[in-house]
């Protein structure tokens, strides 16, 4: 493949892999069963990502099962998020070349609950960090934290250098963490991560003490713990498959109502949002179904998005949901996000979310935002103003 | 001055140093359309990236930024080497994918401000 017998675009996907396991010590490549490949939106690949992805779409196919992160912009119903042409023909020669490519335009930021959901001590390339942190924790599956490139050379190539998270010996926990306040929503795991996120950096925290962690809770906490910090994994004892206890000697910390009070009010800016969004990461079908009920029989009186994947959304029209929710003037926003979507130049100043990991970036992109649980999100979108 | 390193990317080419002992981050710190760095509070803030021999530690912030060398490369904005204590992904995966030579494993505190400096390879020459 690094010869060129191949073509172009797998000579320069095997470069990038070889370099990046000179610099990792690697010793050797391994075959991933799965891909899912960030840098989608156009808002951060330009013209020149573009070119980029053109050029390697000439010679180029997936060899794996490939999925692709959020887009900028809801691909069907972008008009009515108020997205202007330009953008909306530039992000469809995005998602064209990467179809071109072979990869799947699932456009998500869970493509666990979009149909490439890897099995337990499975090697896979994974770029999207949330994504990272719930595979290698929640799955069992083994991936370092790709960027957009290294992740669509595995995909090119069927391979990945092997070291870092790939190896056992590097999955182990660096970090007690012990839990005393009791988490009630959602929201609190999202704090909790933030707040663990920062003091682990690179490590591996180890939660214990944690009652009620389901699948959105996992969710929430893994996308927080990405966001503050660098992290690629966690384990919690008794939930995720390879908790099996820490080294003696591992330092400890606590996480108290008082931290969990505190990081929730870190997180909240002022004023009266004109913008709310839940979906950070992207809704499962239980969450649409709590948004369906918050808003029976309700309207809202502000721009409001919930963000899911396509495949989510196909469920939840099956059940009634999607319905309920758009006859309420809330608006679907498939294959996309409040935080890769260019909403700041849309007019929007101050947003509100019910995810750590969305205020972290929409503060970044120079919003105000506020960090509310989502009854508290629908009940302020659907107050008279 | 004479040094080593590890070929990351291997070309040659010559420019003047453009040195900071901070580490970059081409997402967010580099405008794409300028080839200027405008990280707020960056020791290069203000400088332009084009043509020089960049000497940073390594890459920091978003992986997005690998894209970002290669929008400077495509508008002709790019550094025309990269010289680094230790590359990281970003930076390593920028230079490939645009081609531009890059070196780490150097010294940096052995390079002065300025001075017109030869990349080849894994070597470094001033």
């Amino acid at each position: 493949m690094l010869s060129g017998k191949e073509g172009h675009a797998t000579k320069k996907s095997m470069e990038i892999l070889v370099a990046l396991g000179e610099i990792y010590g690697a010793k050797k490549l391994v075959r991933v069963s799965s891909v899912q490949v960030s840098g989608v939106s156009y808002k951060n690949l330009g013209d020149a990502g573009i070119e980029f992805l053109n050029e390697l779409a000439e010679d180029g196919r997936a060899r794996v099962k490939s999925t692709l992160n959020p887009a900028g912009m809801d691909l069907v119903n972008w008009q009515s998020q108020g997205i202007g042409k330009d953008f909306a023909s530039k992000q469809l020669e995005v998602i064209a070349a990467y179809t071109r490519l072979g990869l799947e335009p699932s456009c998500t930021c869970t493509p666990y609950l979009a149909g490439n959901e890897p099995g337990f001590a499975e090697h896979i390339a994974w770029s999207e960090s949330s994504a990272v942190v719930y595979a290698n924790s929640v799955l069992g599956a083994r991936t370092n934290r790709e960027g957009g490139p290294s992740a669509l050379a595995a995909s090119l190539t069927g391979r990945t250098p092997l070291y870092g998270y790939h190896l056992a010996a590097n999955r182990r926990p660096s970090l007690a963490v012990d839990v005393e306040a009791k988490l009630t929503a959602p929201e609190d795991f999202s704090a909790m991560g933030y707040f663990v996120g920062k003091i682990a950096n690179n490590g591996i925290p180890y939660f214990r003490g944690v009652e009620g962690a389901g699948l959105e809770e996992l969710k929430t906490l893994s996308a927080a713990l990405a966001s503050s910090g660098g992290v690629a994994m966690f384990h919690m004892e008794r939930v995720t498959p390879e908790a099996k206890g820490v080294p003696s000697g591992t330092d400890a910390v606590s996480f108290t109502r008082r931290d969990l009070g505190e990081t929730a009010a870190a997180l909240n800016d002022s004023g009266d949002p004109d913008f709310i969004s839940v979906g950070c990461p992207h809704c499962s079908l239980d969450e649409l179904a709590t948004i369906a009920r918050l808003l029976k029989g309700r309207s809202v009186t502000r721009e409001f998005w919930v963000c899911c994947s396509r495949a989510v959304k196909a469920l939840s029209d099956e059940r009634g949901y999607s319905r309920r929710i758009e006859a309420s003037g809330a608006k679907f926003a498939c294959d996309t996000c409040m935080v890769v979507a260019p909403i700041e130049t849309m007019g929007y100043k101050v947003v509100a979310t019910n995810s750590a990991k969305a205020v972290h970036y929409l503060r970044n992109n120079g919003l105000q935002v506020r960090f509310w649980p989502i009854a508290r999100c629908v009940s302020e979108a659907t107050e008279a103003r | 001055m004479k040094q080593v390193g590890r070929a990351i990317y291997a070309g040659r080419a010559d420019g003047k140093a453009l040195v900071t002992a901070q580490p970059i981050s081409f997402y967010g710190g580099v405008d794409p359309t300028t080839g200027k760095v405008i990280e707020k509070g960056h020791e290069l803030q203000g400088e332009s990236v084009k043509g020089r021999v960049l000497v940073f530690p390594h890459g920091k912030g978003s992986t997005v930024g690998s894209y970002i060398l290669y929008r400077l490369s495509k508008e002709g904005l790019a550094p025309s080497a990269i010289i680094n204590e230790e590359s990281e992904t970003i930076v390593a995966v920028g230079a490939i994918i645009s081609e531009i030579p890059c070196v780490d494993r150097i010294d940096l505190s052995r390079i002065k401000p300025a001075v017109m400096l030869r990349v080849d390879g894994r070597t470094v020459r001033s």
